[in-house]
């Protein structure tokens, strides 16, 4: 163990300190703005000190936006709804493809398998928009723009390369005499992987999904792209915030703060199944 | 219990060849010893018979039927690992119920038979233990309690003691024997260490290079051994190997070491005028006075006191080395000038070009006789 000075110490929580203060600072700041009106968001200089309101929640929960021209709808919560069903449905099938994919890919040294592997994690090479304007036709021709099943399967694109490369290279670092010597004892290749393979990769395959439903929460332009205002996640569904007559800052605040809260949440929860060090102890390295 | 027959198997990775047309039959309830140094292919072979890698020609029979096609889990073996491989998500008690419950057995009598094999292996009040919390001899115990739970007619152990200090792998190679005996299987047991496979093999199989270069009984690998490199990898002080030449003399052949003539016994007397190299045992040698018979007068350079004998290294007159054993106890120089004798009709000899048996002895040739 290395000896550390107090004045190290010292310096290295502040330097901490700050780095936290730079990434929480906007997250803090929306919580605030998300509980104030227009007015005193706008206000020079700004201030941490106003009247809370929950106006702007309201306003998102009911869908009836007050501005100071006239009484908007919006849809938030319709958009809220399709974030979590999409991202759920896509991070599902993908996982239902892909950790299977992942361990035949780890496991199976078949003709081609490393090319496979690679075109498929190319998906993510190519810029969204190339792939998506000819996708964008080729739906409307066979009938699957603006639908659910259309945009899950181009959510694929993101989350199946993710999890396939995460949860492959999981399953590789399981040592395959662990695999072998179920095997041995009688049990039937797929009652290994069950019972073997996806016990031990369990914390790979988590954060794997973790991952995947994050990126598939954020996108913005698959949705936009591809799907009407009722099909629309949050991302996208934020642009009904920008008015006729001016940006409803709290509102988009709220919004913000509405949407970050499943993901933080399921991070959160998420935490301790990411934790490794499950298979320490069970082989002599 | 089951018979195992290997016929002709090879395998290849990526263009280097691993097993080359290897056959082995293993009897019903005989223990096999697998020895030879590292990458000599033991582990390949091992697994191979396991089922969990494929040989590209041959077949393996278990029982007299052709297994070669079988899964691994239809071929009714038990198998230890060397790096133990635990489930490490399970308990102890999980780990060595698995063959149990491949068997649908009930509950009732997968405890019962879990508990029977610990208490056997002495670790049942370790049952309830993740395997990250046992001890490496722990470990160990729990990887063969699973290998022997479900019963098997065929066991293969891939050198078991491997990683596991030196008392218990004392203690273990003490155990093994009986432990093997009582669970009537036929046995395939990979070691690296002679005194292991001595004690624990009916018949030894000494691997090197993807080929058994040759099968027998402990004692005629040890007495007969085929060649130089097997001749070496067994005994303790590692055997004397001497350059000689033996020529023919008024009492059959003999070698000069240092000027002396040894004899050398009964043998084919082409060998005579032929660079050999003799092989002898270090406790074929002993001290003797100045003036008896064949004497060969040595430097004493080192001894060194093991537990159940002493071992000396002796220099020639012509600068070879010589190991000297003698039981613990018995008088001996411990330094200076000494003389020894050497039995040279228990010399092995070695032909100088390629290593292999040459010009064997009278007695030799008769156990062949009986072999065969």
């Amino acid at each position: 163990m290395e000896y550390t000075s107090p004045l190290e110490k010292t310096l290295r929580a502040i330097a901490l300190t700050l780095v936290v203060i730079f990434f929480m600072f906007p997250i803090l700041w929306i919580f605030l703005m998300s509980f104030q009106t227009n007015e005193t968001i706008l206000r020079v200089p700004p201030s941490v000190v106003f009247e809370p309101t929950l106006t702007n929640y309201q306003a998102l929960i009911t869908g009836k936006l007050e501005t100071s021209a006239a009484s908007l709808e919006i849809n938030f919560m319709r958009n809220l709804f399709n974030s979590v069903f999409l991202s759920v449905a896509s991070v599902a099938v993908a996982m239902l493809l892909g950790v299977p994919a992942a361990y035949a890919f780890a496991r199976h040294k078949f003709r081609g398998s490393e090319d496979i592997a690679f075109t498929l994690l190319s998906f993510r090479f190519a810029p969204p928009l190339l792939v998506l304007l000819p996708l964008a036709l080729y739906f409307q021709q066979i009938g699957l723009a603006d639908t659910y099943i259309g945009l899950i399967w181009v959510y694929q694109l993101i989350c199946l390369p993710l999890i396939l490369w995460i949860v492959r290279g999981y399953f590789e670092d399981i040592s395959p005499d662990i695999e072998y010597a179920y095997r041995i004892a009688g049990h039937s290749w797929f009652a290994t992987f069950r019972k073997i393979a996806l016990p031990l990769a369990g914390p790979g395959i988590a954060a794997a999904g973790l991952l995947a439903f994050i990126f598939a929460w954020n996108n913005f332009i698959f949705a936009l792209v591809l799907a009407s205002a009722d099909k629309q996640p949050v991302t996208v569904g934020a642009l009904a915030f920008i008015t006729a007559s001016g940006i409803q800052y709290g509102q988009i605040a709220a919004g913000i703060v509405l949407s970050i809260a499943p993901t933080l949440a399921l991070a959160l929860y998420a935490q301790k199944y990411l934790v490794e060090g499950l298979s320490l102890g069970a082989v002599k390295g | 219990m089951a018979s195992l027959e290997l016929k002709n198997i090879a395998k290849r990775y990526k263009g280097e060849t691993v097993l080359d047309d290897v056959s082995l039959s293993v009897a019903e309830g005989e223990t096999l010893v697998l020895f030879g140094p590292s990458g000599a292919g033991k582990t390949v072979l091992l697994r191979l018979v396991a089922g969990v890698i494929e040989p590209d020609q041959g077949q393996v029979l278990i029982g007299g039927e052709d297994m070669t096609d079988t899964e691994a889990e239809d071929r009714g073996i038990g198998m230890a690992f060397q790096n133990f491989a635990l489930f490490p998500h399970m308990s102890a008690f999980e780990n060595i119920a698995s063959p149990l419950e491949a068997q649908r057995a009930t509950p009732g009598a997968i405890r019962a038979g879990v508990e029977a094999v610990a208490r056997l292996l002495k670790i049942d009040h370790v049952l309830g233990h993740a395997p990250r919390e046992l001890s490496n001899g722990q470990k160990q115990r729990t990887a063969l309690a699973r290998a022997l739970a479900g019963a098997p007619p065929i066991l293969l152990l891939d050198d078991p003691l491997r990683n596991v200090d030196a008392k218990l792998r004392f203690e273990m190679r003490l155990e093994l024997p009986r432990l093997l005996a009582e669970q009537n299987a036929t046995v395939i047991y990979v070691t690296q260490d002679y005194k292991e496979a001595m004690a624990l093999g009916d018949r030894i199989a000494v691997m090197s290079n993807g080929r058994i270069e040759q099968i027998g009984t402990p004692a005629d690998i040890y007495l007969d051994p085929a060649n130089i490199d097997i001749a070496s990898l067994f005994g303790d002080p590692i055997i004397n190997l001497l350059e000689v030449t033996p020529a023919a003399g008024s009492k059959g052949l003999a070698a000069q070491i240092s000027g002396v003539p040894v004899r050398l016994g009964n043998r084919d007397p082409a060998i005579a005028g032929q660079e050999m190299v003799m092989g002898i045992r270090p406790e074929a040698i002993g001290f003797v006075s100045a003036k008896s018979k064949a004497a060969i007068p040595v430097d004493v350079e080192a001894e060194t006191p093991l537990n159940e004998k002493t071992v000396t290294l002796a220099k020639t007159a012509g600068g070879r080395e010589i190991l000297i054993s003698r039981p613990a106890g018995t008088p001996g120089p411990a330094s200076g000038k000494a003389y020894i004798s050497i039995d040279g009709e228990a010399a092995l000899l070695f032909a100088k070009s390629d290593g292999t048996r040459a010009g064997k002895g009278g007695q030799d040739l008769e156990t062949e006789g009986e072999a065969a």
